[in-house]
């Protein structure tokens, strides 16, 4: 019997050459005349030791990372085919301390299986959620959405099972599900992870909220950075069309649900859900205005649920095993189970599932072991190029909405980017404005000039320019932006701005500084 | 290397014509034309608008408000180096310089011999492996001023 190898084929790991280690493999399984089934799964997330390797043993899989195609004779020579012992073997990957401690349940699958073969997808779970959704009247499939106590996983944080019910309520001809995977948020990729790992859970998740309010179309729109996911996901629609789970009468219950994708062009403003939809009915992606509701007059006019590829890839396992099983993880008004990416100048970035509660201390020392260059943390970002920076002495925060919002931050789409301490928090402060006015989808007067001014008045700070009128009107500006924006975009901008000058105050003040030292 | 078509606009019309009836049609429209060619040819915004019932100002509007589409055509290679905060933690702004200095050309500019185009990206989704760039859609992580002369000569020869 030939023995399963896996090769992860996430973008990631093909960054750092796991494509090479794949065709080094093949080569030398040619050569020695061996016998495998070169499996290419998703990453499990332990992105440091991308490549990862994966053999499947009586044992249970075992790993060896991270592994180059020079390594690949060697592991042959150490019968890695049998888990033999090698210098890069991690032992049963199961008991890899980083995974041993999550609590996965969107990442459940996303790693072991084959991201394309059905038969791997229902063997580990796939489908069960859909198949009770079939069997559900749509009210009860929302419902259920409702109880489970999801949350937008995008940013926004807004329960998801209310967009579900107001578009449920709304009567029309024609409705749409719409997939946001524009993950344009810096330090974030667990959409991605999903789509290139385990994409027959976002079909099956856009399939039951079509099923739940009655629509009968989905669009997923896939940021054009994203080749990789764009093509995985191309690939995974066909399969399942194929299979029966898209299209016309599915699984022969009569329900139907059509998906079709969509590039972007390179618009961080088209993660905003109106801006995405402009882009989706070919415009300039332009924030609309709320009201109307996307949910009542979304995509052409018609009753919308716009949702993140983590809140629809959560719904199968909500269906599945109830919605009491996945309130039951989490704190307070944060249920459920958030995937946060570490990022940055950490030693051990990667993907950690955990139920919300978990601190920034634990995420950044325990599981990624401190920052890669080996200088101590200075700042930590959260929630993307919109949230905010904050120190060291605030790493006891939890991850959870409230605990973030009542700090001025937010825990967005679960991004984690660290810095060390060569950090300049004033430069930061700078880019996050320059970072909007190029963004900026030019609707509103506060984002649209705002920005602009808001790298002006801190160059003046920086440049020890009359500072203190210059640093209340850095404070006047990020009111106004605040308030009297359209979107995110332009009002939460603020957030890393003003964090970085209230808890780095010093960064802005550098050549007073290097005066009083002359 | 990418494989573009000069510009020709019977292809283009058949391009716009495979895809005229897709809702939403300009950007799939756009990313079919500059697939092929490189970038968007601004003979195709009028045939565009005439193809879809558009004005030529709504679609010249579509076309300049993404980043990706550009007006006209790349060098050789298109390099996408990422600018953004997990890149930034990684030490991407003298990895930009240095990557500038070996081109020959800023981001946003083609080297005077036509053989990368430099291009600012905000997030390539590598961020667990920073700093990433993309070489014709083929993503690196990890990437440091020596592995980038390595990628430099693979692709484009030189010293």
């Amino acid at each position: 019997m030939s023995v399963r190898v896996f090769v992860p084929i996430d973008a990631s790991a093909l960054s750092v050459g796991a494509e090479e280690v794949a065709a080094a493999i093949t080569r030398e399984t040619a050569r020695r005349g061996a016998k495998i089934a070169l499996v290419r799964n998703g990453s499990r997330g332990l992105f440091w030791l991308e490549p990862m390797v994966e053999v499947e043993t009586k044992a249970g899989r075992i790993a060896y990372g991270p592994v180059s195609a020079d390594d690949v004779a060697g592991l042959f020579d150490a019968d890695f085919l049998a888990g033999g012992k090698h210098k890069l073997c991690l032992g049963p990957t199961e008991e890899i301390p980083y995974l041993k401690r999550q609590e996965r349940l969107t990442f459940a699958r996303c790693g072991i299986i084959d991201p394309l073969s059905i038969e791997d997808y229902r063997a580990h779970g796939g489908f069960a959620g859909l198949e009770k959704a079939l069997a559900m009247a749509p009210k009860e499939i929302v419902e259920t959405v409702v109880e489970s106590g999801l949350r937008g996983r995008g940013g926004a944080g807004f329960p998801t099972g209310i967009k579900w019910r107001t578009a449920l309520a709304a009567t029309a001809d024609q409705k749409y599900i719409v997939c946001n995977a524009d993950e344009g948020d810096s330090g974030t990729y667990a959409d991605r992870m999903i789509m290139e790992g385990d994409p027959f859970m976002l079909i099956e998740g856009m399939a039951i909220a079509g099923f739940a309010v009655g629509a009968t179309e989905g669009y997923l729109y896939i940021r054009s950075e994203y080749p990789h996911a764009f093509a995985q996901m191309e690939r995974a629609v066909k399969v399942a069309r194929d299979a029966g789970y898209l299209g016309s009468n599915i699984r022969g219950n009569g329900r139907s649900f059509e998906l079709h994708l969509r590039l972007g062009a390179g618009a961080y403003i088209c993660g905003e859900e109106t801006s995405l939809l402009e882009s989706l009915e070919g415009k300039r992606g332009e924030v609309r205005f709320k009201p109307p509701l996307p949910a009542i007059e979304g995509l052409f006019g018609k009753p919308t649920v716009i949702n993140n590829v983590v809140s629809l890839a959560s719904v199968p396992i909500i269906l599945d095993k109830g919605a009491g099983f996945y309130r039951d993880f989490g704190m307070g008004r944060s249920r459920g189970t958030l995937p946060i990416q570490l990022a940055g100048n950490v030693k051990r970035a990667g993907l950690v599932e955990k139920a919300f509660g978990v601190t920034l201390r634990e995420l950044i020392e325990d599981f990624g072991g401190g920052t890669a260059t080996g200088r101590p943390v200075r700042a930590v970002q959260v929630g993307g190029p919109l949230g905010a920076y904050f120190p060291t002495s605030m790493l006891d925060l939890s991850m959870d909405y409230e605990a973030f919002a009542a700090n001025n931050g937010m825990v967005g789409h679960g991004g984690v980017v660290v810095f060390d301490d060569t950090a300049d928090l004033a430069k930061q402060a700078r880019f996050a404005m320059e970072f909007c006015a190029i963004e900026s989808c030019g609707k509103c007067t506060p984002c649209r000039l705002g920005s602009t001014r808001g790298v002006e008045v801190i160059d003046r700070i920086v440049a020890d320019e009359d500072r203190a009128a210059n640093i209340e009107l850095l404070g006047d500006l990020c009111a106004t932006m605040t308030d009297g924006s359209l979107c995110a975009l332009g009002g939460l901008t603020p957030y890393p701005v003003m964090s970085a000058l209230t808890h780095f105050p010093e960064d802005f003040d550098r050549p007073r500084k290097r005066a009083a030292a002359e | 290397m990418q494989n573009h078509t000069p510009w020709q606009p019977e292809i283009a019309k058949a391009l716009i014509a495979e895809r005229r009836a897709l809702p939403g049609a300009v950007i799939p429209i756009l990313h079919a034309l500059q697939d092929r060619f490189g970038y968007v040819d601004k003979e195709a915004v009028p045939m565009i608008a005439e193809a879809l019932n558009l004005t030529r100002a709504e679609v010249h509007g579509v076309v300049t408000f993404y980043h990706d589409f550009r007006g006209a055509p790349p060098g050789r290679h298109v390099v996408k180096v990422c600018r953004a905060e997990s890149c930034q933690s990684m030490g991407c702004d003298s990895l930009i310089a240095h990557i500038e200095k070996k081109v020959g050309a800023s981001l946003k500019h083609t080297a005077g011999d036509g053989s990368v185009t430099l291009e600012p990206v905000y997030c390539l989704g590598n961020c667990a492996l920073s700093p990433a760039l993309m070489w014709n859609g083929d993503l690196y992580g990890k990437m440091t001023p020596q592995k980038f002369d390595r990628l430099h000569k693979a692709k484009v020869g030189g010293s």
